[in-house]
């Protein structure tokens, strides 16, 4: 074996190892009934969980609760499955949170509660506007 | 509406795009045409190249002129742009958008082929066709034109009309319609860096094409070899060019963002950080090929991989792909499809070139041996494309996914998004310790021959020299953790070790000493990047306990401080103290005071109500009228140490409903050996109408204390008043107002209700508010008979606002070493570009 074919082989094996072990280590995608299966086994691994905030009949945003000194809060989520959990955060509310049309909540089950460590939000006027503000005529 | 200057940059679009398929045609027959036809081809080229160019800039001024004119009928001003937006933030509106960004990549191309035109006389033909094409595919992105029968829409214009991109009911009423204003510009992006940021790393992205340009027409010309000498000083300008832009956004996001740093392993960030990385291993293989005609494949391969690299990442973020991956991707415009055939276009046209040429492209027969600086540059090469694959595989997760969705997988892989940072850096910091000692090492075997008995000898006191600066720095700083020493010791060893050679290199000739500053820069900056990211820590600690709910476990402890206006709390052996909300005046150095300033019917005009002052320096006079950005709102928090004031901060928020609401910025405490960094978490909402207390009564006579929410108030006198806010009242009419003086902590407040009989019969009150205090007093009656008057008081919560303080040790380095790194890249690229010229003239 010429040493150039050794220095392929250890690329490749090199490769091969950042793959395993970064692909490994990812979080995945699940519902909630998936993530408390995973925390009832002991996994304790943060996973993301996608959904949308609770409405009420009348499109009104229902279950958010902030703490006493605003500092965490809490609030339902549905998952894609449309099962409800409600999750607790402990940092402030994010002022557009519930202007947001999907929320992604990253955190695992801790007894019965699903806490959150970092939420995503997606807001879809963010960066481009679908209705025109008429009112400046 | 003017549709005149839309048509002309449309038409600019097309001539452009035209003229660009012209050049690549004419310099095509250039190369492959008679003698006597070459040199008219040549001249044809060249004036479809400059008509590309004018045809780009028309483009840009049509575009301009649209957003400093105001055409708000155009989507492209609407929607990045609005009246108020002050003239150095227009040119930002101009790459906010996908079209824009792309514009500004296609005009700064365009630049780069004249020069290239005008330079390289041999190569002028094949380059030009590769970087005339490239132009054409760029184009075509903004070319905004539907192909008649197939229905296919290519590309996305700046000039479509507001109409024809939004679906509005009011379009069916009124075709004719134009918004009185626009949405206005991101607020993230109303910073100077948005100005010189992105024209930086396009910049830099344009570049990336001119080796590889160079790379394929050496081996379409069969000038396997020749190749190199031209491209590698313009591979050293688009590295550090790059490598600039991509620390500008870095200083950008640590300046305006609030994630409380400069680096967040977005895909967005990753995006560029890949091709940079494989670009300065493509100038070390190229550097080593001019001295030792070894690693030539080695430079075809990355040069190659650099520009695919370059195509890959704008097709990640602009194609949508990313999706909920990343947070500030650009948004889908439908170009998904065809972004994907320009990556795969060149892609597959460079693998295909190089395959046919790779037995004729000339390799060294010498072994390479461990003694050798071949092989330390060749292990530094293959490390720094490790280091780059370790980012782009979880950067290409959405990828995967949806390839693996094609043959009926369900993979859902993520990064996880909580330890985003973590999941890079732990491998990274690795990766960075390997590269600094093998580089400190490699330059040793770079300026000398070295056998294994010299090797000792040379490394010896380099080796203890950094063993003893390790040694000191650690102890100082503390660090225990063994990634952080073994990024210390390696960044300690990279700068003794570059310091060495520099100054026995520049003993012979300066010019030389491009290679060892750069290091030297490299070294300083993950020192840098060391303390300020490992060791930065949250001060904020919220300690009141005060919890959401009892079933949580009890670290569910909280990053974020409340401050109640004027109550000081401890914070990291600061005191610290929230004084109040603040407007900053346009074009002056200075906050004011939300109380000292009357609104008017304008809101972006301000007037005083009394002196301004700031920092002991008078800034406005009384009665002036000031212009604000009503957006902004700046916190004052004061800090103080032992009784003194250590810093006073101004963190921002800004209010922007049609941008999504709420934007917090930090502001920075710089310090020489570290940062204190605030920002808002949640300001107080002015739209909900505060809770008030019941109200009380205070029968008071004239210049009797009492107390309103704790605070000693004397009510000083009772006057009858004519007008009320510029309204005249009737002779028949009766007004009192009162003044109160109220004591707060810091200041004294007055609160002035008034008292009215209008018509004889109807009384009127107006209660005065002092907003700092959380106090509202009314005059409720008068009291001939005894003198005294009675005053309702109702109190609520006072003002709050709740901030995040993080502290950044020595992050200063990392801005010393970004500057000594630019510096070496500046020194190494004059030289090369020096040798070029030299060997051009001969």
């Amino acid at each position: 074996m010429k040493k150039s074919h050794i220095f392929a082989l250890v690329v490749i094996a090199a490769a091969i190892g950042i793959i395993i072990a970064n692909t490994g280590d990812a979080s995945t995608y699940v519902s909630f009934d998936q993530a408390y299966q995973m925390a009832s086994n002991g996994n304790t691994t943060k996973l993301h969980v996608v959904g949308d905030l609770k409405k009420d009949a009348n499109g009104n945003i229902v279950g958010i609760e902030k703490s006493a000194d605003k500092l965490s809060f809490s609030f339902i989520l549905v998952d894609e499955n449309q099962k409800e959990q409600k999750v607790y955060y402990n940092e402030p509310m994010p002022p557009d949170f519930t202007r947001s049309e999907k929320v992604v909540v990253i955190g695992s089950y801790q007894n019965n509660s699903f806490v959150a460590s970092k939420i995503l939000l997606k807001c879809p006027s963010k960066y481009q506007e679908e209705k025109i503000n008429t009112s400046s005529l | 509406m003017h549709y005149f200057i839309g048509d002309l940059g449309h038409l600019f679009i097309i001539l452009s795009f035209v003229t660009s398929l012209i050049s690549v045609f004419a310099y095509w027959k250039t190369i492959y045409s008679t003698d006597s036809l070459r040199e008219p081809w040549r001249k044809n080229a060249r004036v479809a190249f400059y008509t590309h160019l004018v045809a780009v800039l028309g483009v840009v001024v049509c575009l301009f002129v649209i957003i400093y004119q105001h055409y708000f009928e155009y989507h492209y001003a609407y929607s990045h742009s609005s009246r108020q937006l002050p003239a150095q933030y227009m040119v930002s509106c101009f790459w906010e958008g996908q079209e824009g960004s792309f514009l500004l990549w296609i005009f700064w191309q365009a630049l780069i082929g004249i020069v290239l035109i005008h330079t390289q006389k041999k190569w002028e033909a094949p380059v030009m066709v590769v970087f005339s094409l490239v132009q054409a595919f760029l184009a075509s992105m903004i070319l905004g034109v539907v192909i008649p029968f197939l229905d296919l829409k290519l590309g996305s214009s700046p000039f479509i009309l507001l109409r024809d991109a939004i679906d509005d009911p009011i379009f069916s009423i009124q075709p004719d319609f134009i918004p009185k204003d626009g949405s206005g510009l991101n607020p993230l992006l109303q910073n100077y860096w948005m100005v010189i940021h992105p024209p930086t790393l396009f910049l830099g992205f344009a570049l990336t094409l001119v080796p590889f340009a160079f790379c394929m027409a050496g081996l379409w010309q069969k000038q396997y070899a020749e190749w190199i000498k031209p491209a590698l000083p313009w591979t050293l300008l688009g590295a550090g060019i790059l490598g600039l832009g991509i620390l500008m956004g870095g200083y950008w996001a640590y300046e305006t963002l609030n994630f409380g740093g400069y680096w967040n392993w977005d895909p967005v960030e990753n995006a560029v950080y890949v091709p940079w990385l494989i670009m300065i291993a493509s100038i070390h293989t190229m550097i080593v090929y001019k001295n030792s005609q070894t690693a030539l494949k080695s430079s075809v391969i990355l040069t190659i991989a650099v520009f695919v690299l370059i195509l890959y990442s704008t097709f990640l973020t602009r194609s949508g792909i990313l999706g909920d991956a990343s947070v500030h991707s650009f948004t889908d415009l439908g170009l998904s499809g065809q972004l994907l055939i320009y990556l795969l276009f060149f892609t597959v046209a460079a693998i295909v070139l190089a395959i046919v040429r790779w037995k004729h492209i000339p390799s060294s027969q010498k072994e390479i041996t461990v003694y050798s600086r071949e092989f330390w540059i060749f292990i530094g090469a293959t490390l720094l494309c490790f280091t780059g694959f370790q980012v782009i595989y979880p950067t290409s997760y959405p990828v995967i996914n949806e390839m693996g969705s094609w043959v009926g997988l369900d993979l859902r892989l993520a990064v996880p998004g909580d330890r985003q940072v973590q999941y890079y850096s732990r491998f990274q910091i690795w990766f960075g310790v390997l590269i600094a000692l093998g580089s400190g090492t490699a330059q040793f075997f770079w300026w000398r021959k070295i056998d294994k008995h010299s090797l000792t000898k040379e490394l010896l006191y380099p080796f203890l020299i950094s063993l003893i600066v390790f040694a000191v720095i650690i102890s100082l700083g503390r660090i225990y953790k063994p990634a952080y020493m073994a990024l210390t010791l390696a960044g300690v060893y990279l700068i003794v070790s570059n310091l060495k050679v520099l100054f026995a290199v520049s003993k012979v000739n300066k010019s030389l000493s491009g290679g060892a500053v750069a290091h030297i820069g490299v070294g300083l900056m993950l020192i840098g990047i060391m303390f300020s990211a490992g060791y930065s820590q949250v001060v904020s600690l919220n300690n009141t306990g005060m919890l959401i709910s009892k079933d949580l476990p009890t670290e569910f402890n909280r990053d974020n401080l409340l401050l109640f206006i004027h109550e000081t709390r401890t914070m990291a052996g600061y005191e610290i103290e929230y004084l109040g909300e603040r407007v900053k005046p346009n074009g002056i150095n200075g906050y004011v005071s939300k109380n000292h300033i009357d609104l008017t019917t304008d809101p972006y005009k301000v007037v005083a109500t009394q002196d301004i002052y700031f920092k002991d320096k008078k800034i406005l006079n009384a009665r002036d009228t000031f212009a604000i950005n009503p957006e902004n709102t700046f916190y004052e928090v004061e800090l103080r140490k032992d009784g003194k004031v250590a810093a006073v901060l101004f963190p921002r928020v800004q209010i922007n409903p049609a941008m999504g609401g709420f934007v917090a910025s930090p502001d920075i405490e710089r310090h020489a050996g570290r940062d204190l960094y605030t920002h808002v978490s949640l300001p107080m909402s002015r739209e909900e109408e505060p809770e008030w207390s019941e109200l009380t009564e205070e029968r008071v006579h004239l210049n009797q204390p009492f107390f309103v929410n704790d605070y000693v108030a004397v009510l000083e006198e009772v006057v009858r008043i004519h007008e009320i806010d510029g309204f005249k009242l009737d002779e028949e009419d009766v007004a009192v107002k009162a003044k109160i003086k109220v004591t707060g902590e810091r200041d004294e407040y007055y609160a002035e209700p008034v008292f009215l009989i209008r018509n004889k019969s109807q009384v009127g009150r107006i209660p005065s508010e002092i907003n700092d205090l959380g106090v509202k007093i009314t005059l409720l009656n008068i009291h001939p008979d005894s003198g005294e008057f009675s005053l309702g008081v109702n109190t609520r919560q006072k003002d709050w606002v709740i901030i995040k303080a993080i502290e950044m040790p020595l992050i200063n380095v990392l801005w010393l070493g970004t500057g000594v790194l630019m510096v070496g890249f500046t020194v190494a690229m004059v030289r090369r570009f020096k040798d070029f010229r030299k060997e051009n003239n001969s």
